[in-house]
């Protein structure tokens, strides 16, 4: 029998030294369930829901946190596991409001579809915490009556991006998560990267501009692109609804940003849906502009700039181009300029 | 840049000067700060306490605009102390001689003096980069914003290639773009002296090939006006139509008031945007232009990754591609011009004339994109350039640089240093940020950030709204103290256009790129006494 092999569900399934239970098996096509558990950082091992049966262990391991071994035998979904998770999974529903008519992540929840799937509804325990204040702060909105405590954006905020702006704070009954001093997050170190809405499983964080408008069912469309501002250049799933974007998400694993995004990447795609915006050619007539068709407005630009070369030569016209629009539109302001006036002077802001 | 993102979480030590990645890369600077977890050593060179010197192993806070002098004294100890990487020295690169006469002028003693720094400090940190190989040198505008950045860009190189930190993973000397596609538009020829692929208009091989493509008898071939001086040619009357495509120049470039002067000296001023803006203002005729996720295309990052950016939705009324607006232009002009999608002018002429982009079309985008120089469609892309120390020309060609100061220095009558740069919430002159819902919560205006001992000793409190002055103008704004900021330095965005900081900014430019020195003029800050 081969070293690195265990039994996974009846089957024999191979698995690279240092990998989890939880990995190998994904790696083996069978999905386990996770809450807690966030890619590329330590295992906390909080939540539980990923237990599975390992044969002649005393109890149940947590998959995201032990390490696959030669000749284990795994169930993932054997009825001592359903079981448990069912347990679990009642515990969560009790500890906090999980009234899904009114969630922001109603459709997108990580919690919500392991109770469908297992079907279990909050009924058998009472609510055992009392803080149950939902929070807004710009962009972000924490309502704790939906935290189910599994620690992955204090993770994700504090192993991802690093910045350290909340933590677990208090203990037992009370453990909550808190930004200093157990205050808003705009008082904190936060940074607004959103990374920790991201992370969250449940609908307890959300984004205040997609609060009451995104419904992942009605999601259309999700395209991806590529962030509008900086040079790192980070790649986004833009989440369209009724033909607008309604809210941004980092592509998970893409190259260069792994799924992560800033404060501007992530809220600051609303400029486009502006009322200022610019949306018909304008010309300037005693001082003042009027609006133009676009054939009446090229017309005139046309022959402006012919006119000056033939008095005055290509070389009295000059153009800036953009460097936060597209290679193309780069590529034919050039174009223009050197095939169809006939000069090189085109510039751009290239160094600031 | 040379390496690219994916390397720095897996780096051993970085040196990042004159780059508030935190703020200006915010998702970079997450994977140094993981690189730091595990173990990686970071050494911050900036005037500055930014937020990354709070994970450094050691800040250098030198003074704006010693650099040079800094990176020479580096380069000396490396030499005297026979630390530098001989075996790449002596393979991989020349000029060598040439350096070590030049930067033997530069001991600690005398660049200390210089930096503000102990000579101590110098040699440690010369130590301390010689220690660990490959080391990955990142910076950003505080490096080029000067009038001496392309010397600083040179002292930069000297001291990878010193090091033997060149073409090799982890290492390499990486500028972080400001804006998103800076890169994309330097590739794409959008430069006075280079067609697409930095093909020089002055090689008449490279004008025929693109007069061949472009179905034209001639090209010009002398290289064409850099951006100060288009401006100055509107005052002259040189320049008689300037076109302008999405640039705020208004405020971005440095002295407001002779900007404006400029540019209301347009005989014919053409604004290509998605906003009014400052500089539409000035305009003769505006035309409206499709934003992002408006139309296809794609943007070049700084570790030249060219990715899709794709529609979303439609853009709002009239407005219009850009490439369609061009090619309308064109075509009444005189030039028809086949391609009627971005895709197509990237398939069938960007990736047909650039050489390093021949590899990349389209179809080959669909995921996370590629990295130039890609050469054919069979090619992969290049993660990291110069590998095994092959230089475009051949070798590396050490360029010794002597140390200039900054155009225009404190003095009695303005004895502070204004520096300028971009905070995390807001971008340029906020036309899309400031349009974005909860971006102006978390920051609604701007600051003057001054020292503590600043303002102490002309006891202005956080918070008090100050006076700023330079020789070109000044600015009411709010002061921040902060422990940042160190003695003597005044810092400043230019986010907002009435605290702009190109109210005060100095008009002074490299002389061979033109960049503004936007890193550093002689201000002087005052209360305001209101009665
Ligand atoms: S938004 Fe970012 S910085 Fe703020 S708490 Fe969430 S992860 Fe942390
Ligand atoms: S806020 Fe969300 S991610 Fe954080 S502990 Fe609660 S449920 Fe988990
Ligand atoms: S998400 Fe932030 S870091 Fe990433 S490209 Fe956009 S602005 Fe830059
Ligand atoms: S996912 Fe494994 S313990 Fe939570």
């Amino acid at each position: 029998m081969a070293e690195n092999t265990f039994t996974l569900n009846q089957r024999r399934v191979a698995f690279m030294p240092g990998q989890t239970i939880l990995e190998a098996a994904a790696a083996a096509g069978v999905r386990i369930p996770t809450l807690c558990h966030l890619r590329g950082t330590t295992p906390t091992g909080a939540c539980r829901i990923c237990l599975v049966e390992v044969t002649g262990a005393r109890s149940l391991m947590s998959a995201c946190s032990t390490p696959a071994a030669p000749n284990m035998v795994i169930q993932t979904e054997s009825t001592r596991v359903v079981q448990a998770r069912k347990l679990i999974l009642e515990l969560l529903l009790a500890s906090g409001e999980h009234d899904c008519l009114i969630c922001p992540s109603c459709g997108d929840c990580q919690l919500q579809d392991l109770a469908f799937k297992y079907q279990v509804s909050p009924k058998r325990f009472n609510r055992w915490t009392d803080f149950r204040k939902t929070e807004v702060n710009p962009l972000i909105v924490r309502d704790f009556s939906r935290c189910i405590l599994c620690g992955r954006c204090v993770q994700a905020c504090n192993e991802v991006q690093v910045n350290r702006a909340i933590s677990f704070g208090y203990r037992g009954k009370k453990a909550k998560i808190v930004a200093a001093g157990d205050g808003p997050l705009k008082d904190s170190e936060c940074v607004f990267c959103g990374e920790c809405v991201q992370a969250c499983p449940t609908g307890a964080l959300s984004e205040e501009k997609a609060r009451t408008t995104w419904r992942p069912w009605k999601e259309r469309q999700r395209v991806r692109t590529t962030c509008p501002y900086c040079g790192v250049g980070c790649q986004q799933w833009l989440h369209v609804q009724d033909g607008k974007i309604v809210k941004v998400t980092g592509v998970m694993g893409a190259e260069p940003n792994k799924g992560r995004l800033c404060v501007k990447g992530r809220f600051g795609y609303d400029f486009i849906y502006s009322e200022e915006r610019l949306k018909t050619p304008l010309i300037k007539e005693n001082g003042e502009f009027r609006e133009a068709s676009w054939d009446e407005a090229l017309d005139l630009v046309a022959s402006k700039f012919k006119q000056i070369v033939a008095e005055s030569g290509p070389h009295a016209l000059a153009g800036v181009s953009c460097a936060r629009s597209i290679n193309e539109d780069s590529y034919q302001m050039q174009k223009l300029f050197r095939a169809a006036i006939g000069t090189n002077n085109i510039d751009h802001c290239a160094r600031t | 840049m040379t390496n690219s993102f994916n390397e720095f979480a897996r780096a051993k030590m970085f040196m990042i000067i004159g780059s508030n990645m935190v703020e200006a890369h915010p998702v970079a600077a997450t994977f140094v700060k993981n690189a730091v977890m595990r173990g990686a050593q970071l050494i911050v060179v900036d005037p500055r306490r930014h937020a990354l010197v709070d994970l450094a192993a050691l800040h250098v806070p030198i003074r704006v605009g010693s650099d040079i002098a800094l990176l020479n004294a580096l380069m000396h100890v490396l030499i005297a102390e026979n630390l530098y990487d001989r075996k790449f020295v002596e393979s991989c690169t020349i000029d060598f001689d040439k350096l070590a006469a030049n930067v033997r002028t530069y001991p600690p003693e005398r660049a200390a003096a210089i930096c503000g720094i102990s000579a101590e400090m110098i040699r440690d940190l010369a130590r301390r980069i010689a220690s660990v190989k490959p080391m990955m040198v990142c910076y950003t505008l505080g490096i080029t914003e000067h009038t001496c950045g392309k010397h600083n860009v040179q002292a930069v190189a000297n001291l990878q290639m010193l090091l033997g930190n060149l073409g090799v993973e982890c290492g390499g000397v990486n500028p972080l773009r400001g804006q998103n596609n800076v890169q994309g538009a330097c590739d794409m020829g959008a430069l006075p002296n280079v067609f697409p692929g930095y093909q020089a208009v002055t090689d008449a091989d490279h004008r025929a090939k693109f007069a061949k493509a472009w179905g034209v008898a001639i090209l010009p071939d002398t290289p064409g006006l850099m951006i100060p001086q288009m401006m100055e040619g509107l005052t002259t009357g040189k320049v008689r139509a300037f076109y302008v495509f999405g640039e705020n120049l208004a405020n971005t470039e440095p002295d407001i008031r002779k900007v404006e002067h400029e540019l209301s000296s347009a005989e014919f001023l053409v604004v290509q945007d998605i906003f009014p803006n400052e500089t539409t203002r000035f305009a003769h005729v505006v035309l409206p232009a499709a934003a992002w996720s408006e139309n296809d295309g794609t943007f070049s990052n700084s570790e030249r990754r060219i990715s899709r950016v794709r529609t979303a939705s439609p853009p709002p009324g009239l407005a219009k591609p850009n490439w369609w607006i061009f090619k309308e232009l064109a075509k009444r002009m005189g030039r028809a011009w086949a391609a009627d999608s971005a895709q197509a002018i990237w398939d069938e002429e960007v990736s047909v004339l650039a050489p390093q982009l021949c590899g990349i079309k389209y179809h080959r985008l669909e995921g996370d994109g590629l990295q130039w120089p890609c050469p054919d469609e069979s090619h992969a892309g290049t993660c990291f350039l110069h590998k095994d120390g092959q230089f475009t020309c051949g070798l590396g060609v050490f360029t010794p640089v002597e140390w200039t100061p900054p155009a225009e220095e404190a003095c009695a009558d303005y004895p502070l240093v204004l520096s300028t740069g971009r905070r995390l919430a807001h971008y340029h002159t906020r036309t899309q940020t400031g349009r974005c819902e909860g971006l102006n919560d978390i920051l609604g205006e701007e600051t003057a950030d001054i020292s503590p001992q600043d303002a102490a000793e002309l006891s202005i409190r956080d918070g008090e709204t100050i006076r700023v002055r330079s020789r070109r103008g000044e600015v009411r704004i709010k002061a921040r103290v902060s422990a940042r900021v160190p003695r003597g330095l005044v810092w400043m965005s230019f986010h907002f256009r009435e605290t702009c900081a190109n109210w005060l900014t100095n008009p002074a430019f490299d002389p061979s790129t033109l960049t503004a020195e936007y890193k550093a003029c002689a201000v002087r800050i005052e209360k305001v006494y209101t009665a």
